[in-house]
């Protein structure tokens, strides 16, 4: 058996969704993990404790957040698949580091298991509502790709997605998970080795002397292949704003350049990123779009509603950013009416509101326990029958009662 | 069978949680079911009242939250004042006659669960006297699902002194119902 064989865990598993997220690292050949255990993130360092040195990786217990997101660009830049996973405080403590991966055009990922905020707020308990910090915390123009697992099994899929798409991307891969799926156990399917898909970054091969630009952008990609150490290359890597070479070159020309560059890389090459899974929307007149555990509340909530005779149907986003603005726009053409359910007052929705047209409602609590299928029946209702949509920060309410 | 819902609740030390993630892994894995398992428990685990939650379906589990429990397993008694409250009215009531008092009715089902265990001299595996007792009972999981269960989930070691835990429940529910 190959090392990497040896790294997947094949077969059907009855487990624990951050137990699952490790193993969808150790599938990706993961083979660093430098990380501050906090609730409700702890199992994944725990599993990744024992699992990496069998594997023959590191596991490194950092002495705060800042030393352990570093610690994962520092062994990514040495060319190891590397992650962490924290929580809201220390996912804050992470955001100038997050920056530091996208400059740098490092692969990395980072695990959020969310929990309720601000500040240490809730914390063993379910929210959702990093979604903008995931987007906008780190200062300066970049853009995010974050992923929101919705069960167990996509715990396992979708951290081993984000494995490859920071690598094809060479940008930091966040998975925006939340504690209610984090903590559930269900049942597992991890494939044959051979049958786990592995996209490794490009690396730079042209020879170490004469013009070496190793932040020169393939042409297809935008994005420049990457010199591993070790192999004679004298790569310079600055966070700051650099040239082609890697030397800091803090023009205005220079600056608006790269950082254009940054985004389009991720943002001309969506449509490889976003991924949406949709049910019973064929008919329907109430769109709810909904994501993470949020999702699972809403496909009771349409079924109750379709009991009642309004034809509604879900839209759930396995990929927030970015936003899936071309597929929800066209979702706005198909309905009458957009419920967004999540549990923070609106993160969402106010994107929902931003690229449609039609009358978008909000399912909202600020979290600590999973969302009540009530909840969401009562805003697919008032959507229905035309009701005038609430704002988004209504202090009592239907939220009052839950 | 459709949806059921179960909830297993002790005193933590008791293997509750452990006992609930046995239940969930024989639906889901050898009883071709689908089934979610969560657990929740106050600051003071060891001791305090805890309780895990089993949702077992033919279909896809979408809401993981238990909303009426038709299945109660009760093994102490703060637990069962803590955990009983939002029972389905029909709900099977399954208790360690020893450790609660409950008021008997035509659904309560009571086992000297620890009983047993501590006379095969391991008390430690009174919760797996109540699975036994559970499958007993119930029809919630098959017997050869939850012994397929216990082989791939307790320490290698133990698990023929788990199984004849099993048995005992099991045999102690087939000479006391019939």
């Amino acid at each position: 058996m190959s090392v990497i064989e040896a790294q997947v865990l094949t077969g059907s598993h009855f487990m624990n969704g951050d137990t699952a997220c490790a193993e969808g690292a150790m599938a990706a050949g993961c083979l660093f993990f430098g990380g501050y255990p906090i609730t409700p993130s702890t199992e994944i360092a725990e599993r990744l404790a024992r699992r990496l040195p069998e594997a023959g990786g590191a596991y490194v217990q950092m002495e705060d957040e800042l030393g352990s997101i570093t610690a994962v660009i520092g062994a990514s830049s040495a060319g190891a698949r590397a992650m962490t996973a924290t929580s809201g405080p220390g996912f804050s403590l992470m955001m100038e580091a997050i920056g530091l991966a996208a400059m740098t055009e490092t692969p990395c990922v980072i695990v959020n298991v969310q929990r309720g905020g601000p500040s240490t707020g809730l914390p063993t308990l379910v929210a959702q509502a990093d979604v903008m910090q995931a987007r906008w915390g780190t200062h300066g123009d970049i853009q995010a790709i974050a992923l929101a697992p919705a069960s167990c099994q996509e715990m396992f899929d979708l951290t081993l997605r984000a494995f490859n798409l920071a690598d094809r991307f060479r940008h930091p891969v966040i998975i925006l998970a939340d504690e209610a799926i984090g903590h559930l156990t269900e049942r597992v399917v991890i494939p044959a080795a051979s049958e786990i898909p592995r996209v490794r970054r490009r690396l730079y091969t042209a020879p170490a002397n004469g013009a070496f630009e190793p932040f020169r952008a393939a042409e297809d990609t935008l994005v420049p292949p990457m010199p591993l150490p070790g192999l004679g290359y004298r790569t310079h890597v600055t966070s700051l704003t650099h040239d082609e070479r890697g030397y800091p070159a803090t023009d205005a020309a220079t600056h608006d350049r790269l950082v254009r560059r940054l985004s389009a890389k991720i943002a001309n090459f969506r449509h490889e990123i976003i991924e949406i899974e949709e049910s019973g929307l064929e008919d329907a007149e109430v769109a709810v779009i909904a994501y993470g555990s949020t999702s699972r509340t809403a496909r009771r909530a349409i079924a109750l509603a379709r009991a009642e005779g309004i034809r509604a149907g879900i839209f759930r986003p396995l990929t927030l950013w970015p936003f899936p603005e071309d597929e929800v726009r066209a979702l706005g053409e198909r309905v009458r009416s957009i419920v967004v359910a999540e549990l923070n007052l609106g993160q969402v929705r106010g994107e929902v509101e931003r690229v449609t047209n039609i009358p978008v409602y909000g399912a909202n609590h600020a979290g600590g326990a999973i969302m009540r299928p009530e909840l969401i029946l009562e805003s697919i209702k008032e959507a229905a029958h035309g009701q005038p949509a609430r704002g988004r920060f209504s202090p009592v309410g239907r939220a009052a009662a839950v | 069978m459709a949806r059921y819902e179960v909830r297993l609740a002790g005193f933590g030390g008791q293997g509750i949680i452990m006992a609930g993630y046995i239940v969930g892994k024989a639906a889901a894995l050898y009883d071709g079911k689908d089934a979610v398992f969560s657990q929740s428990y106050g600051p003071e685990a060891r001791g305090g009242a805890c309780a895990a939650e089993v949702i077992i379906d033919d279909d896809k589990v979408d809401y993981p939250v238990l909303s009426r429990p038709d299945i109660l397993v009760l093994m102490s008694q703060e637990a069962a004042i803590r955990y009983s409250a939002d029972k389905a009215e029909d709900a099977v009531v399954l208790i360690d006659e020893d450790l609660v008092t409950a008021g008997a009715g035509e659904r309560v089902h009571m086992a000297p669960t620890s009983r047993l265990a501590e006379e095969m001299g391991r008390r430690l595996v009174g919760n797996i006297a109540m699975l036994g007792f559970l499958t007993g009972v119930t029809d919630v999981v098959s017997r050869a699902a939850i012994e397929e269960a216990i082989r791939t989930t307790v320490p290698p070691k133990t698990i023929d002194l788990n199984l004849r835990a099993f048995t005992a429940g099991h045999d102690y529910a087939m000479r006391t119902l019939r």
